[in-house]
């Protein structure tokens, strides 16, 4: 069960902006999704070890050499707003 | 408030983040930034382009675990990544590849000072302020560069066993030469490649449990720590001696107006959504890795320290200089493979003529070389030379290089004979009759007036106590 | 040359290979065909002959694989327009390998659903019926390849999106073992269980195709490649192996499938091969345990959608959290926000380990599960999917009824290992597709028992009018 204020809270972690038929609507159908996954209760998970990764591998490491960087017009071409050679936001905290 | 302070005690923890030297980022080929143009050490990895995967960086890890062994710490037979989830335009994944529940290492020690855990995480990206934005009505706005974004860091937290603000920042100091002996980080406090958190508490006196803490962020000097720590722990016990409470929060320290400023967000409270990171594999360190790792650690400061002292019977303050500051250990030690007669002066003219002339520098930058400065001290030792002509020398051999024994004879910096000494002397008591009038009527200080003469007489070639006991043996006293 | 239609991707490589057409030619033909889709499988198609197409015929490429240059948007509004600045790992082997990408196809957005109806750009009919779904999330790839607008295509599979398409459109398409292909470029969804493979019109095709993708690959640490180069298949007789059917008496099993595969099985015998029915008691949670894992990761995968560096940004907005939760809401489908607010639910705090945790625990009860199986049989074979195609429209209202879609493709992923889907008839004139899964990286067995079984099938595709 998941109720509005916990939609709108998992919301706000999700950085969602969710509209007034969405808020509605979402409590119920979550809810209907998480009553049948918490079905996987019924098995006995008694010392059973959560799965991680399934392919058993350890150790993949790459050495420390340099390769080359993007070309900064390159980095930047996709950005939506593009200042002083960097990614412009509106700044954190202020509005 | 003098009751209240002596009722309180601090505790303190503290957490360092120290970006590695290594050549590539944690994750990424990128080459680590040095102060590049923004945005010209990226890659689709490090940007969080869509479907890139992160690689760990080899060395990354070989650095933490030459920390950890440095530290005395357990290294986990196995330890993998978590992501640590958080919005913020610094982190282009907004996630963060960090170690959570299994860590690198865990326990250890150095100095008194019990560490908790240490672990491997990446950086994240710098924000610039960028003044108003015209495209959002005049809102303020700011850029993101990417470079340092990825950068790999080690994070080491202490366990809350220091008890003071001076410890807190002695400690740091030890940490930091520890770590810049060892070649793994540049340790730059200014520059952030090493950072410092504090956890700050206090308890009554004699109390086991702790206190509500607040969390001191980002001090870019040990003395600010100091400072900021010493203001919190002043704050803490004015609150709770006018009734109040502590709460839990994060605090700016602000070093010029040496004020504290809280830094709580009005965003709901941090929910990281912590799961292991499924893009990477478990580290599980080989024998292999950690004999070579072993085989990486220098003598550590601390070990260094309490060697000088046992076997060259150094004073404690400086043995503990001569292995904070490595190179001029380095410097000493090189010097006395050359000559071992004079351990204790070699020592003291290292930390007080050589570091007066070469400041925060490296000796080994300049034109001396170690064994001719053992030459020079020991022919202070041999009287040779007098002490203050010897320093003149010492600046010719900084600058130039050469040999002692040739700088003394070209500038004539060599020691005033026994006989022209004699005379030099029998002048000044001559020149001077007031002074000699009064060292006789027992006034001891006015003896200096004559070995001033004679100093300025021989220029420095004589050495100042030889001078007086001459002076005193001719005036019969 | 349109004889080129009828023909698999491993007969034209082969007139390729003896002259008779030219890789110019071959592109050519598959370049004017994709063209003229219009059963919305294509999201772009390549506009020029590449200077040298290579010795294989081109390939039609999910939507959620970059492209260097190319538009990749994992079937996102989010993504539109963005052009990458480097190639998926596995789209460039298949280029090594002689194949040229000839087209990005449709998909559900970010590979979350089981009908391409949730593509930011609009649904996909299947060929059979244009009235009903081509099956999910690889739609796209699978409605091109079985109406002859690509000779082959290549899908991912997180918990049944290349089998189950494959399924409803008559085609075959298999889903290696985790790890057998890279993962470097391909948009994630979840990375614990997104897979690579081949969407193909036979056995040889794939098993052709996997050779070409599989791969240890340097940039994507979870990659192992196979430990063996992948044979064509070859077998005519199935004597001596073993079957274990899971799943037939399942109760949301549509009869008419139930039937066609029950046939298939009967055939398993004719061929030599022994069927048993198994016991997978923790698969039938496999469903639960997927739609933790999956939505879990994928809230965290998809979070750097976030308006800053590429994709798009809201026009609105009048501070940074107003930017992400503005640019994320209209940039976002309905679905793509439903799994990131289970995902972000199921990791927060006081809920992970009721939900995350426990997910985790049941993925090891199925891995369990199969290891038990295998030690009584080669193969565990299932329907692909409960029903054929079923209708626009018909399972959007009800999200859970959608997800049972992958009731018995899910275990696989989640344990990791292999499964192949090839068309085994028609129920009410729409194609059932039956599944053979395998141990890890038994992909080489698993291609052949498939291949002896499609010869005795003997499935005629799509009818192309
Ligand atoms: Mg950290
Ligand atoms: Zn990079």
């Amino acid at each position: 069960m998941i109720d509005r204020d916990q939609v709108l809270h998992v919301a706000r972690l999700s950085r969602l902006r969710l509209t007034d038929e969405e808020l509605e609507r979402m409590p119920g159908e979550l809810s209907k999704i998480l009553d049948h996954v918490e079905k996987m209760d019924e098995l006995d998970l008694e010392g059973i070890e959560p799965t991680t990764h399934v392919v058993e591998l350890q150790n993949v490491l790459r050495e420390d050499v340099p390769r080359p960087s993007l070309p900064r017009e390159r980095a930047l071409a996709g950005a939506p707003d593009v200042a002083d050679g960097g990614f412009r936001v509106p700044s954190p905290g202020g509005s | 408030m003098t009751e209240a302070v002596r009722q309180y005690e601090p505790v303190i923890g503290i957490e360092i983040h120290v970006q590695l030297a290594t050549r590539t980022k944690m994750f990424c080929g990128c080459e680590l930034s040095f102060g590049e143009e923004p945005n010209t050490r990226t890659c689709p990895v490090c940007l969080a382009h869509p479907g890139v995967l992160p690689v760990t960086n080899a060395e990354a890890v070989h650095f933490g675990l030459m920390i950890g062994l440095a530290l005395g710490c357990e290294i986990a037979p196995s330890s993998i990544f978590h992501r640590k989830n958080y919005f913020y335009p610094d982190s282009p994944k907004a996630y963060q590849i960090s170690q959570y529940d299994i860590p690198l290492c865990t326990g250890g020690r150095l100095g008194d000072v019990r560490i908790h855990r240490v672990h491997l995480e990446e950086d994240a990206a710098k924000l610039v302020h960028a003044g108003s934005s015209g495209r959002i009505h005049g809102a303020e706005s700011s850029v993101v560069d990417f470079n340092r974004c990825g950068t790999p860091l080690v994070e080491i937290v202490t366990e809350p066993d220091l008890r003071s603000a001076a410890e807190a920042a002695e400690f740091g100091r030890l940490l930091q030469a520890t770590l810049r002996r060892m070649g793994v980080s540049d340790v730059n406090m200014e520059e952030g490649s090493l950072r410092v958190d504090a956890n700050v508490s206090i308890r009554p006196a004699g109390q086991a449990s702790f206190g509500t803490k607040t969390e001191l962020k980002n001090m870019n000097s040990f003395r600010f720590l100091e400072r900021g720590i010493e203001a919190e722990v002043a704050r803490q016990e004015q609150l709770l001696a006018e009734g109040g409470t502590i709460q839990q929060e994060t605090l700016h320290f602000d070093p010029e107006a040496g004020s504290l400023t809280s830094l709580r967000s009005k965003e709901e409270a941090h929910d990281y959504r912590y799961f292991p990171e499924p893009d990477l594999v478990p580290m599980a360190p080989t024998e292999e890795m950690l004999v070579r790792a072993r085989a990486a650690l220098p003598e550590l400061p601390a070990a260094r320290a309490e060697r000088l002292e046992r076997e060259l019977e150094l004073p404690a303050d400086t043995a503990k200089l001569l292995s904070f500051r490595s190179e001029l250990g380095d410097f000493y030690e090189t010097a006395l493979a050359a000559d071992s007669d004079h351990p204790r002066r070699l020592a003291n003219w290292t930390i007080n003529e050589l570091t007066a002339a070469v400041g925060d520098g490296d000796p080994a930058d300049t034109k001396l070389e170690p064994p001719v400065l053992a030459r020079l001290v020991a022919m202070v030792a041999d009287k040779q030379v007098s002490a203050s002509a010897a320093r003149e020398v010492l600046a010719v051999l900084i600058a130039k290089g050469g040999d002692p024994a040739q700088v003394i004879e070209a500038q004539g910096l060599g020691r005033a004979g026994e006989e022209e000494l004699g005379d030099i002397v029998d002048r000044a008591i001559a020149d001077n009759p007031d002074a000699v009038e009064k060292i006789r009527a027992g006034k001891q200080q006015a003896i200096g007036a004559l070995v001033g003469a004679v100093m300025r007489e021989t220029k420095g070639r004589a050495d100042g106590g030889e001078v007086q006991q001459m002076i005193r043996a001719k005036l019969g006293e | 040359m349109s004889d080129l239609l009828g023909l698999t991707a491993a007969t034209q490589a082969e007139l390729i290979a003896s002259g008779e057409v030219s890789g110019a030619e071959v592109f050519e033909f598959w370049r004017g065909r994709a063209a003229e889709d219009d059963l919305g499988a294509y999201l772009w198609v390549e506009e020029e002959t590449p200077a040298d197409p290579g010795r294989l015929p081109p390939v039609a490429v999910k939507d959620l694989f970059c492209v260097e240059g190319v538009p990749s948007s994992a079937g996102s509004r989010i993504l539109e327009g963005y052009l990458p600045v480097y190639t998926a790992t596995s789209v460039r082997n298949l280029q090594e390998a002689g194949a040229a990408v000839l087209g990005k196809t449709n998909q559900d957005e970010f590979a979350m659903g089981s009908s391409n109806e949730n593509s930011g750009f609009g649904p996909v009919q299947n060929p059979w019926d244009r009235g009903r779904v081509p099956g999910g999330s690889s739609g796209g790839s699978a409605a091109a390849v079985a109406a002859g607008t690509a000779p082959w295509a290549i899908g991912t599979d997180t918990g049944g999106s290349i089998r189950q398409p494959a399924s409803l459109c008559g085609i075959v398409g298999l889903k290696p073992t985790y790890g057998a292909v890279s993962r470097y470029g391909m948009i994630a969804f979840a990375s614990s269980l997104d897979q690579c493979g081949p969407l193909t019109r036979d056995v040889t095709d794939a098993a052709l195709m996997l050779r070409a993708l599989e791969g240890r690959d340097p940039c994507d640490s979870t990659s192992l490649g196979l430990p063996e180069a992948v044979t064509l298949p070859s077998a005519e007789r199935l004597d001596g192996l073993r079957f274990g059917a899971w799943g037939l008496a399942e109760e949301g099993l549509d009869p008419g499938v139930a039937e066609v595969c029950r046939r298939t099985l009967d055939r398993i015998e004719e061929l030599g091969g022994g069927v048993q029915e198994i016991e997978l008691p923790s698969a039938g949670h496999g469903i639960s345990a997927y739609y933790v894992v999956a939505p879990a990761e994928a809230s965290a995968n998809l979070a750097r959608y976030d308006g800053v560096r590429y994709g798009y940004r809201s026009p609105h907005y009048d501070d940074l959290l107003g930017m992400y939760e503005n640019t994320r809401a209209e940039g976002f489908g309905e679905e793509v926000k439903r799994r990131i607010m289970i995902g972000t639910y199921a990791l927060s705090s006081g809920y992970y380990e009721a939900y995350y945790g426990t997910a985790q625990k049941v993925r090891s009860k199925i891995a369990q599960d199969f290891a038990a199986a295998f030690e009584q049989v080669d193969f565990v074979v299932t329907p692909t999917s409960p029903t054929v195609a079923f209708e626009l429209g018909e399972r959007t209202a009800d999200p859970l009824a959608m997800y049972l879609s992958d009731y018995f493709t899910v275990p696989m992923p989640l344990a990791g290992i292999p499964a192949v889907s090839i068309p085994c008839g028609l129920s009410e004139g729409l194609p059932v597709g039956f599944q053979i899964a395998g141990p890890a990286f038994s992909e080489s067995r698993i291609l052949d028992a498939a291949y002896a079984l499609e010869r005795t099938i003997g499935f005629e595709g799509v009818p192309v009018p």
